[in-house]
């Protein structure tokens, strides 16, 4: 590794050796990556609209050549799928609140804060007795009670343990729509407003309750995090493998020009326990 | 002559069919002699669409057989119209063998001689039922390698018409065999599976895309007996292929159903999403099952009493000329529509026979604003089932279908004119 020219500069030696640090605890184990992200899978459930509204197009894969007539000595795919499929990142200009906002889109948007501290709140054993459960701001408090407040510029990862659920118990549709849980908008407000985070995650098809059509504003945390140009995360799993706080999250998503969002790879890296 | 005396003479009735012995070649498909004019394919034309059309002279006031091009009495000009298909039987072979590959596995195979009203005589197959003498009707058939033929009835309205072995190898009678439909979370899909459980298929392989979406047409399937649910996503490549390398070698017919209505045109349209997820499921996604599909039912079209017999399309009638309310949708049929006509020429000699279901607005959600006629989904179904039953070719369902495709045949500019011309 290389050494600082300036030595003089100690914010710099020590960033330097935090790197180091973090270079040899990747090395020996004392670091671990996790992947908070599912397989890119045809058949993923991806968010479902009145059929009137267009669709996301659901990940698809097309063989090019396989060591055929085609091309004998490679193999290679076609994929398609919409930018919202999959493990995926929105971007502010993803809804209609963050349009105006500046650097909104997935090509624009400011790298430094795609790699930042994350605090999981485990709601698990409410979403469990409650399908519908909206997690308050209550829930919070009692969250930074045990673990100290949320840092500034942090991610923050709402665990339901939807991400064990597949096929229809995942999405959960009835006659009424969609049964997961999520955020109630005081909450989303209180992380963006009171807490200043960098983007809120959830292990559901979106960042939003299934039921949030209903909730003032609809889809609370939709309308709030990206009006207020901050990222969202959804379709995470491995939750439960996450320290309640101490851990960086890694979601960078594809640099597609003024992209809404984008399928990604969502790691962690987590202090060995 | 009494019901007691009607025994089957050289055809036997239709076996039970029993699980084939793996340790024998599937048969090769033999096709009997393809070979025909000009004039002669245009009998198959009408045949493949059910009609008894024949050349007429007028100036005669004759029919004339076989087809020429023209009156070999005055040389008028022959004029091609439906004619009287009754007749009688005055003659009767049971042939027992041939030089022709097709008939020699076929054997015994019973034809005859029918004189038609103009005492025209024809050579005929006949159905188990005929007996030498009865007045009969004939009806214009195709035959395995989808050409012509005469086939004789002695009562063509009896139920038990399909009990038949040579009648079965003009027809694609759904009757023990097992049929996968496609996007069968479907109303059309449903009302397929009922109509051809009543009509006593053996399976019905319902292809489901996006399991993990529950609603009615689902349950409605679970309720059916006969239908067995698969996962089939038209628009998934390795779905298709996947399901291919589970049934494909058990499917006799072939539905592909592809139902995904939008209204719109080209610039009052719903975008190129839209467009793509239509070509999607009904173009691209014919093109998956033919690749998956395809190989195995060619290689079983006489495979015994359930060989592969048929590949069902059912497309939107204005495939044949845009209909720019619903111009987008039109135009993946055309396209569709286009490929049908390809798979045809790739199955010929199969004996699969390609049919093309063709229905205007169905009575469905996105058709809600058009006025009727509309054709229901069962009825839908009931007339694709009636037409395998039939060995159609082509079958037009409904009012609107039929007149659509009367005007298409008219005068193709005309029905543009006629579609495009108050831009509705």
């Amino acid at each position: 590794m290389n050494t600082p020219k300036n030595t003089g500069d100690t914010k710099m030696s020590g960033a330097a050796d935090l790197l180091a640090g973090l270079a040899g605890g990747l090395v020996d184990g004392s670091v671990r990556v996790v992947d908070l992200t599912h397989r890119l899978d045809p058949d993923f459930p991806i968010i479902v609209l009145p059929p009137e509204f267009g669709q996301c197009a659901p990940f698809r894969m097309e063989e090019i050549s396989r060591y055929d007539a085609r091309g004998p000595a490679w193999h290679w795919h076609n994929i398609s799928l919409g930018e919202h499929a999959g493990t995926h990142f929105d971007a502010p200009i993803h809804w209609i609140s963050g349009r105006d906002q500046p650097n909104n889109t997935t090509d624009t948007l400011p790298v430094q804060k795609l790699v930042g501290h994350v605090c999981v709140i485990d709601c698990e054993a409410e979403s469990n007795a409650d399908e519908d459960y909206e997690m308050g701001v209550a829930k919070i408090e009692a969250f930074e009670a045990d673990h100290g407040r949320i840092p500034d510029q942090s991610w923050v990862l709402m665990r339901s343990g939807w991400s064990a659920r597949r096929g229809a118990d995942y999405i959960n549709l009835r006659d009424d729509g969609a049964h997961s849980p999520g955020p109630d908008s005081d909450a989303v407000r209180f992380l963006v407003e009171s807490r200043n985070i960098i983007g809120f995650g959830t292990e559901t098809v979106g960042t939003d309750s299934g039921q949030a059509a209903h909730s003032d504003p609809p889809y609370p945390a939709h309308f709030i995090l990206h009006g207020a140009n901050r990222f969202g995360l959804q379709c995470l799993t491995n939750l439960d493998q996450l320290p309640p706080t101490g851990a960086i999250l890694m979601a960078a998503p594809l640099k597609i020009r003024q992209g809404t969002g984008s399928p990604l790879r969502v790691l962690a890296l987590v202090p060995d326990s | 002559m009494t019901d007691s005396d009607r025994q089957p003479l050289s055809s036997p009735q239709l076996p039970r069919p029993v699980r084939k012995d793996p340790q024998k070649k599937t048969a090769d498909a033999l096709a009997p002699p393809a070979t025909r004019s000009r004039l002669g394919l245009r009998v198959s034309a009408y045949a493949a669409r059910g009609r008894f059309c024949l050349p007429h002279c007028d100036a005669c006031s004759k029919l004339v057989w076989p087809p020429r091009d023209a009156c070999p009495t005055c040389l008028a000009t022959l004029v091609w119209r439906d004619g009287n298909p009754h007749g009688k039987l005055i003659a009767e072979t049971v042939l027992e063998t041939s030089p022709e590959l097709y008939f020699r596995e076929r054997m015994p195979w019973r034809v005859g001689t029918v004189v038609l009203g103009d005492n025209v005589p024809v050579m005929a197959h006949l159905h188990n039922q005929c007996r030498l003498g009865d007045e009969v009707v004939l009806r214009l058939m195709l035959d395995k390698s989808q050409r012509a033929v005469f086939m004789a009835f002695s009562n063509p309205d009896a139920p038990d018409l399909t009990e038949d072995i040579q009648l079965r190898e003009l027809t694609n009678d759904p009757k023990h065999r097992r049929v996968l439909i496609s996007d069968a979370r479907t109303p059309t899909g449903v009302a397929l599976a009922s109509a051809l459980g009543d009509a006593g298929c053996s399976t019905v392989f319902a292809g489901v895309a996006e399991s993990w979406k529950r609603d009615e047409a689902i349950e409605a399937l679970e309720a059916m007996a006969h239908v067995n649910l698969v996962p089939l996503d038209l628009t998934d490549t390795r779905s298709v292929q996947e399901l291919a390398g589970e049934i494909g070698g058990k499917v006799d017919i072939l539905i592909h159903n592809a139902e995904h209505v939008r209204p719109g045109g080209v610039i009052e349209g719903r975008g190129i999403s839209e467009a793509k997820t239509l070509h999607e499921k009904l173009v691209f996604g014919f093109m998956r099952l033919a690749e998956s599909f395809g190989p195995s039912m060619r290689g079983r079209g006489a495979d015994g009493v359930n060989s592969a017999s048929a590949w069902v399309n059912i497309l939107s009638v204005y495939a044949h000329a845009n209909w720019p309310a619903y111009g987008q949708h039109s135009a993946a049929h055309a396209a569709a529509l286009s490929l049908t006509q390809c798979l045809r020429a790739e199955m010929q000699g199969s004996g699969v026979r390609v049919v093309n279901a063709f229905a205007g607005p169905l009575e469905q959600d996105w058709h809600r604003s058009v006025l009727p006629p509309k054709v229901t989904q069962r009825r839908l179904a009931r007339d694709i089932v009636s037409g395998l039953q039939a060995g159609l070719q082509d079958i037009y369902i409904g009012d609107v279908a039929r007149d659509v495709h009367e005007r298409w045949s008219d005068d193709a500019k005309l029905l543009e004119l006629e579609l495009t011309g108050d831009g509705q």
